[in-house]
């Protein structure tokens, strides 16, 4: 079987297409390890951005104080500017005054590496985009429901936290998918801090083996698979948060 | 080093740096108006009745919205020719113009949305009544609708704006001299890796300086031409 689809990739090689990441393992494995580290970004980077919405949001929510005017500064900031001169600034600059180690064999090695570094910058850019998204959702819901709860007894903290906030998140979900989507084609920035990301073995493969059309084609239908995927995968998650009564067409 | 001596080295490199930066005002100023003409296009393609205008206006714009804008960017550095010939005359494309083209796809898609969604959110009554006095589909959506959308168009076209400026850097990694390029060239001038921080928070500032306004005069005119 696998020899067959092999076979055929190279019989197709022949006739200009040359899809060498099907038939030859070596730009298999790379192909395969950079998919990984680009999942890996997506995941890593979507979860933490997640969580920096929320306690953005959380805390432009609950307090005015000097809190509220870090995180309002913290978003300004990284939706105004660059993500790749972010990245540059992490990587190259606060690099330089990280502490350096030495691994086995004595070699210099950076305490944080190009990967780690690529998370946090995208952690903290898609954070920021998603600070406003939950704020938006937070603006959404009525404040009747907050009177109500405060009627019934509840501290502001906890009428937030047991009634606005699992309100809020429902109504960002569209906003928050366009978040995800936008932070899984962001991903592509940490080739310049040398993430071997899909990209980056892309540009190694097409540098070898001189087949630049072939895999740009690939790389682009990968990514909108990709996209396809994180917004399938947050409507199914929106639809297992859906509340009887709210939301358009909520049949349940 | 002290504090004002890593000060007088950034202001030192600072025009180096600032034309730099004019190269991504200025590709991000033509990569706006060819994808703000091609957007146009595409947006009313999809609001088309015509499957043949309708079904690829709406694929083009999924493509090029969902494609990441470094992917876009290296289809046009990689394969576009390096001089095009016109009767005779043959144009050198330099890396940046190529570099400005790629920018203008994705642009040119995510107007084709902003478009499609100021038509949409006319009342749908609109439509009926100027059906209703006479009036044609054609002449409906450019006497009637689009006239009201252009103010409601306005704010999301220059959150774009802002998005594309600080995509513009992203043109380094082809190998094109922008602010980005010139900071990490000035950087190595200077063999100072104590000049790191000040260097990439002086540019960071400068494309703050720059996208900030933008962004809140679109806050402010969303506020003011608000339908809600």
């Amino acid at each position: 079987m696998i020899g067959d689809i092999q076979a055929f990739f190279r019989d197709l090689s022949t006739s200009g297409i040359n899809l060498t990441i099907f038939y030859d393992a070596f730009d298999f494995g790379r192909f395969v390890t950079g998919l990984g580290y680009t999942l890996l970004l997506i995941a890593l980077s979507g979860f933490f951005s997640i969580l920096i919405g929320a306690f953005g949001a959380a805390v432009l929510s609950l307090g005015r104080g000097p809190a509220a005017a870090i995180i309002g500064g913290y978003v300004a900031l990284f939706r105004n500017t660059p993500l790749i001169v972010q990245m540059y600034f992490f990587y190259f600059a606060i690099g330089s005054i990280m502490p350096v180690m030495r691994n086995e064999i004595g070699l210099a090695q950076p305490l944080i590496g190009g990967l780690a570094w690529a998370v946090i910058s995208l952690s903290l850019y898609s954070g920021a985009f998603n600070v406003e998204t939950f704020r938006a959702g937070v603006g959404a819901v009525h404040r009747s429901y907050e009177e109500a709860a405060l009627a019934l007894g509840y501290t502001p903290r906890q009428a937030f936290f047991s009634v606005t906030a699992p309100l809020a998140l429902r109504f960002s979900f569209a906003s928050l998918a366009n978040n995800l989507v936008d932070l899984t084609k962001a991903t592509t920035v940490a080739y310049a801090v040398g993430v071997t990301e899909l990209l980056y073995v892309s540009n190694q493969i097409w540098s070898d083996s001189l087949n630049t059309i072939e895999m740009m084609n690939v790389i682009l239908v990968i990514y909108l698979v990709l996209t396809g995927l994180v917004v399938f995968l947050i409507n199914r998650v929106e639809a297992a948060m859906r509340l009887p009564g709210f939301g358009a067409g909520g049949a349940s | 080093m002290t504090a004002s001596q890593a000060l007088a080295n950034v202001v030192e490199w600072m025009p180096f740096i600032l034309r730099g930066f004019g190269l991504n005002i200025l590709m991000s100023v033509l990569a706006i108006l060819i994808g703000t003409a091609l957007g146009t296009f595409l947006g009313l393609g999809q609001l088309s009745r015509l499957r043949l205008v309708g079904a690829p206006s709406r694929l083009a714009t999924q493509l090029f919205r969902n494609a990441p804008w470094l992917v876009l960017l290296f289809y046009c550095i990689f394969l576009m020719p390096y001089q095009v010939n016109i009767g005779g005359m043959s144009i050198v494309l330099p890396s940046w113009l190529r570099a400005t083209i790629g920018f203008s796809f994705p642009v040119a898609a995510n107007f084709s949305e902003i478009v499609r969604g100021a038509v949409n959110s006319v009342p749908h009554g609109q439509w009926e009544a100027a059906e209703a006095l006479g009036y044609s589909r054609r002449a409906t959506l450019f006497r009637i609708v689009l006239p009201q959308c252009i103010s409601r168009m306005i704010p999301p076209w220059m959150n774009l704006y802002a998005l594309l400026l600080t995509a513009t850097p992203l043109s380094m990694i082809v190998g094109v001299e922008e602010a980005l390029g010139r900071t990490q060239a000035a950087v190595q001038a200077q063999a100072n890796s104590a000049m790191l921080i000040p260097m990439y928070l002086a540019l960071l500032a400068m494309f703050f300086f720059y996208t900030w306004p933008i962004n809140r005069l679109s806050r402010t005119l969303e506020g003011r031409f608000g339908t809600k």
